[in-house]
């Protein structure tokens, strides 16, 4: 029988349809995927099953868990379900937990809640499930507060909540998306290791179909809030039946066309960086101590020649992006020395920088965060154009955007729109036409990809192989997705702790990762061919 | 503490629809829109005469003829009221004027410079915040001479902080933001990032603030009248009405509760205003609906 | 002590310093010969050089500055003008009416605010929600001295429950000052509690959207147990800084209610001392209100780090 059955779940906030006739069962210690891009009604099916739902929400159908009607069931009845036979675990660990109580208070207020244990009991068995998390006691006592934690600790904090009562049902809602690829990993390998030492059924939810292939038994595909596909793992994925199953599975695996390759050393570099490091003046401890500096950068050296394409990959808070603002001197380096086409950068005025600033642009992650949400399409796009020389004309400067944005696939409409006109993706070509208006030699793109759904990923990731193939502009492609690195660029080099540890060819160095740090994020990196290739392999 | 700023994404057309849905918005706009049209009607037009004394009707009650009754000089209340409120959003306006005018600035400086010219201004708001503002308010009259303009001064000073902080904490939330980064990258410099980015999007907190200051501002000039430090007879303010009617609470209680119920009218029309514009503009406090 | 507290403590000091010298520089420009108004217009310019000398107002700016803040430390502020009595003394008889008057307004605008709000934010946007905030907006837009001015016409001049103003001294018995103290305290603090309320329900809103409010629930808790063991105390930043900012305008609210219900308080000897030109007593009056202010925002800082344990540096 189904610890969880779903049927017919239908769901509207206010007048929006969220879900349409969702299926879905868990059977005991089975692990089933929910995958879906964003707006697909993952989460919101989570929030369902835990009756956790927005105030506006109306649910219909049926949710049966161990035989309870959750739809028909009183709120003193769900309070008594949750936290006890159904755990939760959510994606955001940096907000997820009270900064104000200890993580023992935290952890041990669910089992006094639910066993009415006494205080040293609960604390006693708080202790315990932090200790099976991975937070031994000498580094880790319960009266730890969250700020001093960091984003994998307290995820793992979070899990010793949500599975400190043995829960019957472990939903995990895009647990790993806000950590790394190694810190997923590790948090993957915990959630696997809980759900079979307690035979508890886990509804995985991800938009990554590499880690739910790696994790799950069975998986739904969502869209839109209906199911698309549903079934066994391993068959479904080789299968490919449903188109939009296919299209996804292409989606996580697109690598764009880019039949130029660049040979390194065929040119007098565009960009040097010389020992650069930053150091950023630590947290004071004491009064009467002197504080450490943190390096966040430490002694980096790199050369980007015209037309390459180097990727610059590592662990979150590697120093990566620091990197970057120093080489489009947003920030200054505390040592070393950037040149750009032969010329020094560091510690020029503003004024001087106009002309290295017309050939260096930039894009970011958040496609949301990018733009002033007060200024219209043309005026945004233009921005650069402040650096020309000589500034362009109303017609002229119009004509010029309309052409930025056509070759970025947008139409000269858009112009007059608001960047809330538009999507995720549109955004992020509008971030590109931005950067390419003036011509550029250099675009430095920090995480350009990551927050994007994949089918939107792919389209973006052709478009920059587009740009440099036409155009020959080279990139720094600053990522910390190994598909991505592989997909863009010639040349990889790989961060760890503010030192570049590894360069050379990017397929060499991910095929045949020689440095410890390297080999971490290799064997870390969900890949959906393998993941695919070791399910079917486990079934025979 | 840093201040978290939603940016509204809305456009002319999607912002006066929900303004036109808002409760707090439309009342707070009749009622201040109410105000100004009697301050303004005041210059053409009075049920009396305020510069005319007529000891025949003094202290009268409410009636007919003076419906709001009369003062102990026989003067009608509603036509004194009328023209006191030209006085109070005068002084208030321009206050809220002079805060705006020198603490936006000041703030969107210190956001952007940083370092100690932002220590600098964070000290000095603390100074001006350590002297309770009413207290200064009266010393400052004091010493100049009491006075509207005067009062317009010791007001519009302790706005200055006050703007200042607002700004600031607002700038101080955009900054780090990546379209701040691009517009770097593009080359703008610090006050063209200001002025083009940062003030139209700090410019809804300002907004609702100028409400706050300015209903504050009234009851701060009904203060220092009341106390004989604000505009001088003969000219009619709210604040001196009260204070007249203060000995005469048991013979003509009318003569303190009308002027009273036209500053608590006035203060909580803005104060609706403010909470309207804020709801309308901030999508965070839309969330919370 | 962590680095926080240290600097908080530092920043009192200055600006107490700094707020000295302001208060010390206002004093200096105003118009009027101190040793002249306490002689009269009568005196000869030569009893009037005498007793500048021997108050000291001949000595250079910067040592009289040092006197006179000297002075201050060692409670010493000098003699009145117009009282010609030191001017602590004056102090002592009126502090004892003005700090309970505050205090009293304070802890009746804390207890009255901290239930509503928690009451409106655990019904957001229900009737109850909207009654109680409808009249918290009342109360904002309500002038305290008008509001006093309408309790001392029903209570007093209706009602004849309490005094409509004076006070007894606390040598009449603690029962007949308190009464007297009433209505100004209500008066005080019932406007003040319209904000403090507001604040507290925006705030608790504001922390029951925040993700850890989702993990509590998650955990099985209601919704009433969540309210009060997570998100409370989380709201507690933002009332505290206007509990703080509130004690500094109660502060200065007394001056007017003072008046207003002719009670003997600091507010009425500072405002009766501008008026008579005794700028001595302005300058220790405003001096010990600033002092006052300052001391409570310290307190308030303080009061963070122990809310919050993020200020409280790593243990």
């Amino acid at each position: 029988m189904s610890l969880l059955e779903i049927e017919n779940l239908s769901l509207v906030i206010g007048k929006t349809p969220i879900l349409k006739d969702v299926e879905l069962a868990i059977a005991p210690g089975e692990v089933v995927g929910l995958v879906g891009e964003s707006g697909s009604g993952k989460s919101m099916t989570a929030l369902t099953i835990m009756r956790l739902l927005p105030h506006l929400a109306r649910a219909s159908g049926r949710v049966t868990f161990d035989g309870i009607d959750i739809l028909a069931a009183r709120e003193d009845q769900m309070c008594a379900l949750r936290g006890d036979d159904i755990g939760m675990v959510f994606q955001e660990p940096m907000t997820a937990l009270n900064p104000v109580k200890t993580i023992g208070e935290q952890v041990a207020e669910g089992i006094r809640w639910h066993t009415k244990a006494s205080r040293a009991e609960a604390e006693e068995r708080a202790r315990k499930m932090l200790d099976r998390v991975g937070l031994p006691e000498t580094k880790f006592p319960l009266s730890r507060y969250p700020h001093q934690l960091s984003g994998g600790q307290r995820q793992r904090v979070v899990i010793a909540i949500a599975c400190a009562l043995k829960p019957k049902l472990l939903i995990a809602d895009e647990p790993t998306t806000a950590l790394d690829v190694v810190l997923q990993a590790q948090i993957l390998d915990l959630l696997r290791d809980l759900v079979s030492e307690n035979r508890m059924g886990l509804l995985l939810i991800s938009h990554d179909l590499a880690v739910v292939t790696e994790m799950s038994d069975r998986l739904t595909i969502l869209r839109s809030g209906e199911v698309m596909e549903a079934g066994d793992t391993a068959s479904t994925l080789s299968a490919q039946r449903h188109p939009y199953t296919r299209e996804l599975a292409l989606a996580s695996m697109h690598m764009p066309a880019r039949p130029k390759t660049h040979q390194a050393g065929s040119a007098k570099p565009l960009l040097e960086v010389e020992g650069v490091s930053r150091a950023y003046p630590g947290r004071r401890v004491s009064l009467f101590r002197p504080a450490q500096p943190v390096r966040a950068v430490d002694d980096v050296s790199l050369t980007v020649e015209p037309a390459q394409s180097v990727a610059l990959v590592g662990r979150s808070g590697c120093g990566k992006s620091t990197l970057a603002r120093m080489i489009l001197a947003l920030d200054k380096p505390t040592a070393g020395a950037i040149r750009f086409r032969g010329e020094t950068i560091t510690g020029k005025s503003e004024a001087a920088l106009k002309p290295a600033r017309r050939d260096m642009q930039v894009v970011f992650q958040d496609p949301y965060g990018s733009f002033d949400p007060r200024q219209k399409v043309e005026k945004l796009v233009a921005e650069p154009l402040h650096l020309l020389e000589k500034q362009p004309a109303k017609a002229e400067r119009r004509e010029m955007v309309a052409h930025a944005l056509d070759e970025v696939g947008l139409g000269p409409r858009d112009m007059d729109k608001y960047p809330h006109e538009f999507s995720g993706g549109q955004r992020q070509r509008l971030s590109i036409a931005r950067a390419i208006i003036t011509r550029p030699k250099l675009v430095v793109a920090d995480e350009p990809v990551s927050a994007l759904d994949v089918s939107i990923r792919a389209q973006i990731l052709d478009l920059f192989a587009e740009l440099n193939q036409k155009l020959g502009i080279a990139y720094l492609f600053i990522t910390h997705d190994l598909t991505v690195a592989r997909a863009m660029s010639d040349e990889v080099l790989v961060m760890h702790e503010g030192k570049i540890v590894e360069r050379g060819r990017t397929a060499e160095v991910l095929d045949n990762p020689r440095s410890e740090a390297t080999q971490a994020l290799v064997a870390a990196a969900p890949d959906l061919h393998r993941a695919i290739a070791r399910r079917m392999q486990e079934q025979g | 503490m840093t201040m978290r700023v939603d940016l509204p994404d809305e456009t002319l057309a999607g912002v006066l629809a929900k303004a036109f849905g808002n409760r707090s918005f439309l009342i707070g706009f009749a009622i201040t829109l109410l105000v100004a049209a009697v301050a303004l009607l005041s210059f053409v037009w009075t049920p009396y005469d305020v510069t005319k004394l007529v000891i025949a009707d003094k202290t009268e009650a409410p009636s007919v003829a003076h419906w709001f009754g009369t003062d102990h000089f026989g003067r009608d209340i509603l036509s004194m009221i009328m023209v006191g409120a030209r006085n109070s959003i005068a002084v208030a306006l321009v206050a809220v004027g002079i805060g705006m005018g020198v603490g936006v600035p000041l703030g969107a400086f210190a956001a952007a410079r940083g370092g100690i010219a932002d220590e600098a201004l964070m000290r000095v708001n603390d100074l001006v915040f350590a002297f309770p503002a009413l207290l200064s308010a009266i010393m400052i009259t004091a010493i100049f001479g009491p006075g509207a303009v005067n009062a317009i001064i010791a007001i519009g000073i302790f706005n200055i902080p006050v703007f200042a902080r607002v700004a600031r904490a607002g700038a101080l939330a955009i900054w780090p933001r990546e379209f701040i980064l691009a517009a770097r990258a593009a080359g703008k410099g610090m006050t063209e990032i200001t002025v083009e980015h940062i003030l139209p999007n700090i410019a809804t907190l300002l907004l609702v603030q100028g409400t706050i200051q300015f209903a504050l501002g009234i009851l701060a000039e009904a203060g220092l009248s009341y106390v004989g430090l604000g505009a001088q007879p003969p000219m009619p303010s709210w604040g001196r009405m009260l204070f007249d009617a203060q000995t005469r609470m048991v013979t003509a209680p009318w003569m303190a509760i009308f002027p009273g119920m036209a500053i608590v009218i006035t203060v909580l029309g803005l104060n609706l205003l403010g909470d309207g514009i804020a709801d309308i503009l901030d999508p965070k406090s839309r969330r919370q609906r | 002590m962590t680095a926080y507290l240290a600097k908080r403590l530092i920043i009192a000091a200055v600006t107490l310093v700094l707020a000295s010298m302001v208060v010390f520089a206002v004093m200096e420009i105003l118009p009027g010969d101190p040793a002249r108004l306490m002689l009269g217009f009568n005196a000869s310019a030569d009893q009037v050089e005498l007793l500048r000398n021997q108050m000291g107002l001949n000595a250079p700016l910067v040592l009289r500055y040092l006197h006179w803040a000297g002075g201050l430390l060692s409670l010493d502020f000098g003699r009145s003008y117009t009282y010609s009595v030191p001017v602590v003394d004056l102090v002592r008889e009126r502090v004892v009416v003005s700090l309970p008057l505050a205090l009293i307004a304070l802890a009746l605008s804390t207890v009255i605010a901290i239930p509503v709000g928690v009451f409106s934010a655990g019904r957001q946007g229900r009737a109850g929600d909207t009654l109680a905030m409808g009249a918290a907006q009342l109360g904002v837009a309500v002038p305290n001295f008008w509001f006093a001015l309408m309790l001392i016409y029903l209570f007093a001049v209706w009602l004849r429950l309490v005094p409509a103003g004076g006070f007894p001294g606390w040598n009449a018995g603690v029962w007949p000052a308190l009464k007297s103290l009433l209505l100004p305290a209500v008066a005080l603090a019932l406007p003040q509690a319209a904000i403090l309320a507001r604040v507290a329900r925006s705030a608790l809103i504001e922390v029951l959207n925040e993700d850890y409010i989702r993990t509590a629930r998650a955990k099985g808790l209601p919704y009433s147990a969540v309210l009060w063991r997570h998100a409370l105390r989380n709201a507690m930043i933002p009332v505290l800084t206007i509990l703080g900012l509130q004690f500094a305008f109660l502060l200065a609210g007394t001056i007017i209610i003072e008046n207003v219900f002719y009670l003997p308080g600091l507010g009425r000897l500072v405002f009766q001392a501008i008026t008579q030109r005794d700028l001595i007593v302005v300058e220790s009056v405003v001096m010990l209100l600033v002092a006052a202010v300052i001391a409570v925002n310290l307190l308030v800082d303080f009061s963070y780090a122990v809310v919050d344990p993020r200020l409280r540096g790593r243990q």
